[in-house]
């Protein structure tokens, strides 16, 4: 008997004489005989609890994760601090155990969270209406983009450079599907250039900060993109959000973004959540649950899943997306984070990360062999261009416990010793003069070398 | 059953909580030099007032959002039997996992070399999961149920024009999930239904007459939506390969068969899993899940980027032992689907699940989950219940089954619905109600492998009694629920004027 079952032998006996056969086999009769399994799967035998937790964290000591080094890695998840009542909160069976709330009456905790989840997401992004979470960040574009196709039905997408690679790439995956075009809108020193636009674009896609975490300034392509009869998506990262001019004020139609940073711990790549916020006018396109406020018999508050004829359990095939589980537990960490953050706190926060970015942009600048990619104003990560081979610098720092950055080349091969430097609350004073010495004497030893021994 | 409700008015929102002034987060100390704001973030790219976030303090922060979880009921509380989402247990060991710094703390853009911990137990549970479906090649990219139909209706795609052909319908029963034919739409494939024979499987002839060369798919659950094995999925699977069509396998309900019998066996090329309900992980409310795929040989090439893969020693790179690694290099990949690798922590759960179960353990998982779903719908036929809700296909189930309330309604007045808000009462979470939506007035209820005999034989007992009232007083079912933090809201006024956030 497996630990996770409770029928005992002789139970089953009772419970198969209640049913009216006489063994389990016979449960099975519709499954035809040529294709049951006649040999047990090729799995190993089950193991104690406690074999299996030394097994896994066996695993999870061969990898090197940000409490083992000094970790500059960004370009999309990012390090930060998440605090311990997030985890004592998320970690309740009452949030952790229980499915979508298609009962409202006995989901009203997941509901009113939803619902004030929303309402921190719309004042982030300055547009007045939020759904409750979809999958993670590119996948959030590419819902974007799926919805601005329903509104307009046109055919191409322009996407800004500056958008994050795996943005861009799920976007083409999808786009394909609904036979539509995604061409490229260049940058220029940094920014997306103001695209040639016509009529048969549906909208512009962008990212603030962009990729290289320079600031874009979203009116101008808000404008354009509005002259066009298209719409503008604006993809975010919303921590530097508490600083910058909201999408929504310059004129963004939909914004989304990876949640991540809100409370969620980078593990891997997830999970985490997307969010994803609109105009009043695009509110009925919009993917996924969104939790409304109402009234009961008794006239008192309360919240249920609302205008869910755009889903796909009561729309089907005419439903505005397919999506039906998505990171409802995730999104409740990133409301949690945000209500310890507090409406000052998220602002000191952010203004930290500037700080220190700016600190860091100065100190790695100065290093003989290292430049700055772009001098325009950034948040919390810059691009840097190194006078020598990226993957022998990033080797070198490793050796001393740092992990400088991201290398650009793969994703952008102009930029191929471009390093991405992602800088959180958690990487010090004294942590950014470490990676300045340890990629200083990178690349001075790098550049030492006849060129190709280096790495 | 007693709900806490030490207000009797409206919970607060947390922004009405908020004073100005308060706050929970104390900033670490600025310790380099400060610079000018306008120096670093022009005025212009500025936001002109902060975002209003509540302000509360630590304890008011905790206590909120423990006051808002006592409003909800959930799996490790009471009976979950809700059809086709698998409530299942969900162990306590899988969250200390993944909570792990080596798990939870490792960023995604981590050097393959520095993170093999990691690729290997993906790789492992690629492995496991191939062999369960009994289908080679995985992809553990996509991050849910739905996000796996797409990533297989657009392998389809993928292969067919790879074969310079285009076809342009994809066959779904009238039983699938809402999410088959929401997935074909947004494939951008035009959707053809197919219909239910009088036993509650596919109808062949219809089948046969809709099978065409026009046809890229047929999208199916087995057992079926309904809780039934197809018993001529041989047939079905020979019709779609004979007009040259891919068969998909929807996950949703594997946890009846594993171990017993195999989605590639039957012919399929195409699977994807439900991570969070054959696989434990915690469906927190509506998510994260995970919907990883499993494919034939043919469509292998298609799979999203990047792939785990296993390099042998001296492949690349020299190595001396065998390695894991990301491959980019997928000429004729789909593409991606999602950021990163997929949703790591919930690998991390499901690995551990396998783990500890192995073979016979899973197999277990499928025979007891039948087994109390037969036994289940066994104690509400003796217990009288069957009269009012009749099975919608009088033969053995599986993991599920659905009933029909036409009778209860004819007989008592009583809706579905006035059932299941009726049984949040009496401390259960009602079945799904109202699909498939085949079956007028369907209850769909699967009670899953992890619920004991007294659990089930309460449940048959409990609804019995929810009928017995009805039919001496059928309003107060209809009038429930009386016990929960609130009773019946007005869904309709909510989606006639859409309040989704609180004005500040």
């Amino acid at each position: 008997m497996s630990r996770y079952t409770s029928v005992t032998d002789a139970e089953r006996g009772q419970m198969l004489d209640e049913i009216g056969v006489s063994s389990l086999e016979e449960l099975f009769a519709d499954v035809p005989e040529a294709l049951r399994l006649a040999r047990p799967l090729h799995l190993d035998s089950g193991r104690s609890e406690q074999e299996v937790f030394e097994e896994l964290r066996a695993l999870a000591e061969r990898n090197v994760s940000t409490e083992d080094e000094i970790s500059f890695l960004g370009a999309g998840m990012y390090d930060h601090y998440v605090p311990a009542l997030v985890e004592a909160i998320t970690q309740r069976s009452e949030f952790l155990t229980p499915y979508t709330p298609y009962q409202p009456e006995i989901s009203q905790g997941t509901l009113q969270a939803m619902f004030e989840y929303q309402t921190a997401i719309c004042e982030l992004t300055g547009l007045p209406v939020s759904n409750a979470s979809v999958y993670d960040g590119p996948s959030a574009v590419a819902a974007a983009g799926y919805v601005a196709r329903l509104e307009n039905g046109r055919r191409r997408f322009v996407v800004s450079r500056g958008v994050h690679p795996h943005s861009r790439e799920a976007l083409v995956t999808l786009a394909g599907g609904w036979g539509m075009e995604v061409v490229e809108a260049p940058l220029d020193g940094g920014v997306t250039a103001p695209p040639q636009l016509d009529a048969e674009v549906s909208a512009v896609i962008v990212q603030q900060p962009n990729f290289f975490g320079v600031v874009e300034d979203l009116e101008p392509l808000a404008q354009a993109a509005h002259e066009a009869g298209a719409l503008l998506i604006c993809a975010c990262d919303p921590l530097p959000l508490a600083l910058l001019r909201t999408p929504g004020e310059s004129g963004a139609d939909l914004v989304v973004g990876e949640g991540q940073s809100l409370g969620n711990p980078p593990c891997f790549g997830g999970p985490s959540f997307g969010f994803f916020a609109a105009t009043e006018a695009l509110i009925r396109r919009l993917p996924g649950r969104i939790a409304g406020q109402t009234r009961d018999l008794d006239g008192r508050r309360g919240y249920v899943l609302t205008l869910q004829t755009r889903e796909q359990h009561i729309r089907r095939e005419r439903a505005t997306s397919n999506i039906c589980t998505a990171q409802a537990l995730n999104a409740l960490a990133g409301l949690i984070y945000l209500c310890w953050l507090g409406r000052q706190g998220i602002v000191e926060l952010a203004t930290l990360m500037l700080q220190r970015t700016a600190y860091a942009r100065r100190r790695l600048a100065a290093i003989d062999g290292v430049r700055l990619l772009h001098e325009r104003p950034v948040v919390r990560e810059f691009a840097l261009a190194l006078e020598a081979p990226v993957a022998g610098v990033i080797a070198a720092c490793r050796e001393r416990g740092i992990n400088p950055g991201h290398p650009l080349g793969e994703d952008y091969p102009e930029h191929p010793d471009g390093l991405l430097v992602a800088i959180t609350e958690r990487r010090t004073r004294a942590d950014i003069d470490r990676l300045a010495e340890a990629l200083g004497a990178a690349v001075a030893a790098a550049r030492r070398q006849p060129a190709g021994v280096a790495g | 059953m007693s709900w806490f409700t030490a207000a009797a008015d409206d919970e607060l929102t947390i922004f009405e909580r908020s004073r100005p002034g308060r706050r929970a987060f104390v900033a670490p100390e600025l310790d380099v030099p400060e610079l000018p704001l306008d120096e670093l973030l022009p005025a212009p790219l500025r936001r002109i007032a902060p975002p209003r976030l509540p302000e509360v303090a630590e304890p008011e922060i905790v206590r909120h959002f423990n006051r808002l979880s006592k409003r909800n009921f959930d799996l490790d509380t009471g009976f979950y039997p809700l059809g086709s989402c698998t409530m299942k247990h969900n162990p306590r060991l899988h969250e200390r996992l993944a909570a792990l710094p080596g798990h939870a703390r490792l960023h995604p853009l981590q050097d393959p070399a520095r993170a093999q911990g990691a690729l290997e137990l993906m790789w492992r549970l690629q492995q496991a999961l191939g062999e369960i479906a009994g289908l080679p090649h995985v992809s553990l990219q996509p991050a849910a149920g739905s996000h796996g139909e797409l990533a297989g209706v657009l392998l389809t795609r993928a292969y067919h024009e790879d074969r310079g052909e285009r076809r342009t319908k994809v066959l779904t029963p009238d039983s699938a999930h809402g999410t088959n034919p929401a997935t074909v739409t947004m494939a951008g494939y035009e959707v053809v239904k197919v219909g239910t024979d009088e036993r509650g499987n596919v109808d062949l002839e219809d089948l046969r007459a809709k099978a065409d060369a026009d046809v890229a798919c047929l999208m199916l659950t087995n057992p079926s939506t309904l809780g039934l094995f197809e018993p001529a999925i041989e047939e079905i699977a020979r019709i779609v390969h004979g007009v040259g069509a891919t068969l998909y396998y929807d996950g949703a309900n594997l946890n009846a068969i594993m171990g017993i019998c195999r989605p590639g066996d039957m012919g399929f090329d195409i699977v994807h899993f439900n991570l969070h309900k054959s696989f434990t992980q915690p469906h927190g409310g509506g998510g994260p899940g995970a919907g990883p795929i499993a494919v034939s040989e043919r469509i292998e090439p298609f799979l999203p980027r990047p792939q785990v893969v296993r390099r042998e020693a001296g492949e690349g790179n020299g190595a001396r032992r065998p390695y894991y690694d990301l491959d980019h290099a997928r000429p004729k990949s789909i593409g991606r689907l999602r950021g990163f690798q997929g949703n790591y922590g919930v690998f991390v759960r499901a690995y551990a699940y396998i783990r500890s179960l192995g073979a016979e353990g899973l197999r277990e998982v499928s025979e007891v989950a039948v087994l109390n779903a037969n036994y289940l719908l066994a104690r509400l036929r003796r217990e009288g219940v069957l009269e009012y809700l009749q099975p919608a296909y009088e033969r053995l189930c599986m993991h599920e089954f659905v009933l029909s309330g036409t009778a209860m309604r004819r007989e008592l007045g009583l809706k579905t619905l006035d059932l299941a808000k009726r049984l949040l009462d009496h401390g259960v979470h009602p079945p799904t109600v109202y699909f498939p939506l085949i079956v007028d007035e369907a209850l769909l209820i699967e009670p899953t492998e992890t619920e004991t005999r007294e659990t089930l034989d309460r449940f048959a007992a409990t609804v019995a009694e929810v009928l017995r009232e009805a039919r001496e007083d059928p309003e107060i079912a209809r009038a429930a629920p009386y016990t929960t933090p609130v009773r019946r809201l007005d869904e309709a006024g909510a989606a006639r004027r859409p309040v989704v956030r609180q004005p500040l």
